[in-house]
């Protein structure tokens, strides 16, 4: 017992290395981004020349980069605005819609994560084209709103599906209706939840480079603004400073909306650990496309 | 007291219309709208003649004739599965371990360290490519720090533009994509059937072999379709780092879409990229079946 408990450690030790190592990959290339961006140098090379916050002063006043800052927030914003209502009612009416065509929208929204996003650019070009208001900030905003849609679907149906089902029938019992139980009982006790959709559909949004390439118009977004910079090498330090800032941006958004949705969990968890039938993935809330 | 047993039952014919339609619509609207009907349109496109207005004149089948018998389409597309496929495997057979360690040796580390190879995911696609570029240029990272060790006497042009660098770039752009369904494949193996097999005489790797290997299988298919699909139509990384060498489909669809203007053909290519991606997910779903999926 005591020997297989001990290559059991033995195992798990070189797969903490392993584990660790892989780490190091995952963050070491992006990690050089912040590095070179306090570089006093023009070119990314070792060794480093010196410390320099010029970069980033170059980053303040330059009116296209705030114009392109001040686009992607508005699309950011109003895109997961769309994206998380089409999540809270999709999930919603795929768990307690009893209706076919509940499930069907359910797994359709889930779809995109299957379509490359070259795809989603060019069928959406052609959409907004025939809609008449063509490539803009509208056509990138339906663009973003579906490339977010499987994360918001994802989420809020794994929040909702761990509500005891006992709370809205007792909301039913005390004789509130379906709209009543909606919005008072179902939508505050996935608030947490609907916060981290928002947030995760803005990060989507506001990272989202190729759909935004094909449906821009005059108006480029944050990423569409970096990937005019690169063709100039003189700017990469300044891409590179701007690149940070996103970063850092997206990291605290990101850690933000993962602590949100995991406290939402485990509240709801609570009463839910009681019903064997509850699937252990959706009460750890890990996020899952391909649960059908 | 029936009245009452009905009361707690929720039934559709108490559900108002008016809730149903509210509730039903925005989603209606993006799926079938935004997703369904605009790849009709796509798919509507692929069969018109090109005569520069949005939807073309005329049906032909000209545009799928071109793209199934001009020897450079296929040549392209061929390299995009290659590409596609090579980082696929690199993505999962690296991420099994990370995912077999959080889920049977992670312990109290466990949810900061599933945190930390999500994190990337949530972080900006177009920036980790541009890394890479950092990392592989000519006067990059990687040449400057093989130079200072004294490892090489100059810096080679051999990392950047290539389809290596589109591979290795590639898997690491997608390797959290990978991580989450095998952990959670793994993570719903329940551990008695590791205890029988343990009582039952099987050795460490035995059981991993005959028990957690295929046990985790639907969660190895699903990380394998995740990355798949984006990578196969992927534009940023061989546009960044990938140089004429590796053109991929993606590359091609959209100069068909700029460029070339030429936007019934552009559709064609896409569609035969939406074929292939069908294909892979039948396949998939097959090996799924065969393997008992759970889900």
């Amino acid at each position: 017992m005591s020997a297989a408990s001990a290559t059991q450690a033995g195992r798990g030790g070189w797969l903490g290395i392993y584990v660790l190592g892989y780490l190091v990959f995952l963050y070491l290339p992006v990690s050089l981004i912040p590095l070179f961006s306090f570089n006093d140098s023009i070119q990314a090379a070792f060794p480093l020349k010196g410390f320099t916050l010029d970069w980033y002063r170059t980053l303040s006043g330059n009116s296209a980069l705030s114009g392109a800052l001040v686009t992607s927030l508005m699309i950011g914003i109003t895109a997961a605005a769309g994206a998380t209502l089409c999540g809270i009612t999709i999930a919603y009416m795929d768990l307690y819609g009893r209706s076919a065509i509940a499930g069907t929208i359910s797994a359709i929204a889930r779809l995109p994560i299957l379509i490359p996003g070259v795809i989603v650019g060019i069928s959406l070009l052609i959409l907004v084209n025939l809609a008449g208001f063509g490539p803009s900030r509208i056509a990138i905003v339906l663009g973003h709103i579906l490339v977010a849609l499987p994360t918001t679907v994802v989420i809020m149906r794994s929040r909702f599906a761990a509500i005891p089902k006992t709370i809205p029938e007792a909301a039913l019992d005390l004789g509130a209706r379906d709209w009543t139980i909606f919005r008072r009982v179902m939508l505050p006790l996935a608030a947490p939840a609907i916060a981290s959709a928002f947030m995760l559909a803005f990060l989507n949004s506001f990272d989202e480079f190729i759909v935004a390439f094909f449906l821009a118009g005059t108006e480029p977004t944050l990423p569409l603004y970096i990937w005019n910079q690169l063709r100039f090498p003189k700017s990469l330090p300044t891409v590179m400073a701007l690149g940070t800032v996103i970063l850092v941006v997206s990291i605290v958004i990101a850690s933000f909306a993962e602590f949100l949705r995991h406290r939402g969990l485990s509240t709801a968890a609570r009463p839910a650990r009681l019903d064997p039938s509850q699937p252990k993935e959706t009460a750890r809330g890990e996020l899952q496309w391909h649960s059908t | 007291m029936a009245t009452a047993v009905a009361e707690v039952t929720p039934s559709r014919s108490r559900t108002p219309a008016s809730f149903r339609a509210a509730m039903l619509l925005p989603g209606a609207l993006a799926t079938f709208v935004l997703i369904l009907f605009a790849l009709a349109l796509v798919v509507f496109l692929a069969f018109r003649v090109n005569d520069g207005s949005l939807l073309g004149a005329g049906f032909t089948l000209a545009n799928f004739v071109t793209v199934a018998t001009d020897p450079l389409y296929l040549t392209v597309t061929l390299r995009s599965l290659a590409i596609a496929g090579l980082v696929t495997l690199a993505t999962v057979v690296t991420a099994y371990p990370v995912a077999y360690y959080l889920a049977f040796h992670a312990g109290r580390r466990r949810s900061m360290l599933l945190f930390l190879v999500t994190l990337p995911f949530w972080t900006s696609y177009l920036l980790r490519v541009f890394a890479w570029k950092i990392v592989l240029a000519y006067n990059g990272v990687l040449n400057s720090a093989l130079l200072e060790s004294g490892l090489t006497s100059e810096p080679t042009l051999a990392f950047l533009n290539t389809p290596a660098a589109v591979v290795v770039t590639l898997a690491h752009a997608y390797a959290p994509f990978a991580i989450l369904p095998i952990y959670v494949a793994l993570e719903t193996i329940p551990r008695s059937l590791l205890e029988a097999a343990a009582d039952l005489g099987a050795k460490p790797f035995t059981s991993f072999r005959r028990v957690v290997l295929p046990n985790s299988m639907p969660g190895v298919l699903a990380a394998a379709l995740v990355v798949f699909v984006p990578t196969v139509g992927d534009y940023v990384t061989p546009a960044l780092v990938g140089g004429p060498a590796s053109t991929m489909i993606g590359t091609m669809i959209q100069a068909e879409f700029g460029k070339a203007n030429d936007w019934p053909f552009g559709a064609a290519l896409s569609v035969a990229v939406m074929l292939v991606i069908l294909a892979v997910v039948l396949v998939v779903r097959l090996a799924n079946r065969r393997f008992g999926s759970r889900t």
